[in-house]
């Protein structure tokens, strides 16, 4: 079967003012797959994942070099040509707190759409519902639509900031170790939901858990210092990778 | 500094060099029991086998509970899964070493029919087998386990050789036939010794490599008959 790559990352450099955090990433994102991202602290995950949706952008300092090429579209998602506030819409970050705003659950998920400039009822009505469905959240909360988001409990409202970022049918979902602060069960949920909602959406995420790693991806990334130092298949990756930093790392021998 | 995972693992594999061990002993009691005639020596390895099974069982278990407990990967990972299927085959050549002697047992009831000179030396050949298997194990020492696999050819020669020769003492006189078949089947009993080494040898390369070279088309000079 031939590759098919939803995005390719290229001599990628990011620069926090006058640090380099991120070195010569070279990368190709496969197209509804899940690609995971492990290393230890401070290796520059967060900030590989923030150059996605151009989230640097919100501070001046911060400068990028090099590419990321979205495909079938073939833009350059880091060059200043390029919206950041459409670019946020279409490939859309799940954090490790959720982070719902102070709103009922439906104008949570309503909310990009409504910024899109969507204001019909049944359009919204429909979109609402297809997200929370999508976010498996729709059964625990189609009866009180209209309770503020904070009454939910932490995993209900980490997919409900997922159906949120659904709602805007996003190319790239982009989640940040999005289960550390949840409890096993709800943990299992949200890992049963990435795997499920790769038939649409290409996944990139985050993680410490080197379990969930294992579970949820089908690439896997080993970063080290700001740099890539494997890539290959998950089932390689924690198996027999190449690299013996990537080995000393996933067997828990590092430093 | 040893972690307490790291120290779990060097116990297993003092474990599975405690069976090798035990099956080393068995085979060459075993065989010395047919060469030497002595019966009590022959049921003594009967007696021992009980103490392989159990072993056996028990690097299984600690296997599973370290999977289940320890999460291990890649190499750690492969360590395990090895020490499990090693065992298999270190339990097999246990049993082996038990046909071995129950035939010593019935041969060693009737005249001998010759002097044995090759299953000796094919003994003495898979017993070095599985002992320089077990070490390769140990040392993650891939060039030792292929060596291993390349001497798996002059045994499974040997056992033809064996074959021939008690074919002709068949033919020539019928009477022998009883005695021969079962001396066939000791030199079978040791061509499958030297096979369960050759299949450690080939986890061994797994263990280092991370490749499995299991059922590969074998190189012209290894092709197995
Ligand atoms: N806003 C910032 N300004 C300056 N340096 C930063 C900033 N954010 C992160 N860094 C630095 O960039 C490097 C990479 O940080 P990053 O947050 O990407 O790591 P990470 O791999 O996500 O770590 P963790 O696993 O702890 O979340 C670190 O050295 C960090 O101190
Ligand atoms: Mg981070």
């Amino acid at each position: 079967m031939v590759k098919e790559l939803k995005a390719e990352v290229k001599k990628l450099n990011f620069y926090y003012g006058g640090v380099q955090a991120l070195k010569e990433i070279n990368l190709p994102i496969e197209r509804r797959k899940v690609s995971a991202l492990i290393g230890p602290s401070g290796c520059g995950k967060t900030t590989f994942l923030r150059c996605f949706n151009r989230m640097h952008d919100l501070y001046p300092h911060n400068r990028y070099e090099g590419e990321i090429t979205l495909y079938p579209d073939n833009i350059n998602i880091i060059s200043p040509e390029i919206d950041p506030i459409e670019i946020r819409m279409q490939i859309s970050m799940v954090f490790q707190k959720p982070n719902p705003f102070p709103k009922s659950i439906y104008e949570n998920v309503a909310y990009g759409l409504r910024v899109r400039g969507t204001s019909k009822r049944a359009v919204l009505d429909e979109k609402v519902e297809k997200s929370l469905r999508g976010a498996a959240l729709w059964d625990e909360v189609k009866d009180r639509l209209h309770h503020l988001a904070f009454d939910l409990s932490g995993g209900q409202q980490q997919r409900l900031c997922i159906a949120r970022a659904l709602a805007t049918d996003p190319r790239i979902l982009l989640f940040d170790e999005p289960t550390s602060a949840l409890d096993p069960t709800a943990t299992s949920k949200i890992e049963e939901l990435i795997i499920q909602l790769k038939d649409e959406v290409t996944i990139i995420i985050v993680t410490h858990n080197m379990q969930q790693a294992a579970r949820v991806s089908d690439y896997t990334a080993f970063m080290y210092l700001g740099e890539i130092v494997e890539y290959d298949k998950t089932d390689r990756i924690f198996t027999a990778p190449s690299n013996k930093l990537t080995e000393e790392y996933i067997t828990g021998r590092f430093g | 500094m040893a972690t307490i995972f790291e120290k779990e693992l060097t116990d297993l594999k003092g474990m599975v060099l405690k069976l090798g061990a035990m099956v080393e002993k068995a085979i060459s009691d075993s065989i010395k029991s047919l060469v030497e005639r002595d019966s009590k020596l022959a049921a003594d390895v009967i007696d021992k086998d009980p103490q392989v099974n159990a072993l056996d069982v028990e690097i299984d278990e600690e296997c599973i509970r370290l999977i289940a407990l320890r999460q291990p990967r890649a190499g750690d990972l492969r360590l395990i899964t090895t020490a499990m299927k090693i065992t298999t085959d270190l339990e097999r050549i246990g049993d082996l070493a038990v046909d071995v002697s129950e035939r010593a047992l019935e041969l060693n009831e009737e005249p001998q029919l010759k002097p044995y000179i090759d299953i000796p030396r094919m003994t003495e050949i898979a017993q070095g087998m599985v002992r320089d298997a077990l070490d390769a194990f140990v040392k993650r020492d891939a060039s030792l386990a292929r060596d291993v696999l390349v001497r798996d050819d002059l045994v499974d020669n040997l056992n033809w050789q064996v074959f021939n020769e008690l074919l002709f003492f068949m033919i020539q006189d019928p009477k022998t036939v009883s005695r021969a078949v079962k001396i066939t089947y000791v030199s079978k009993y040791i061509e499958r010794i030297a096979d369960h080494a050759t299949n450690i040898a080939e986890m061994v390369v797994y263990l280092v490599e991370g490749k499995i070279i299991r059922h590969m088309a074998v190189p012209d000079d290894r092709k197995k008959d």
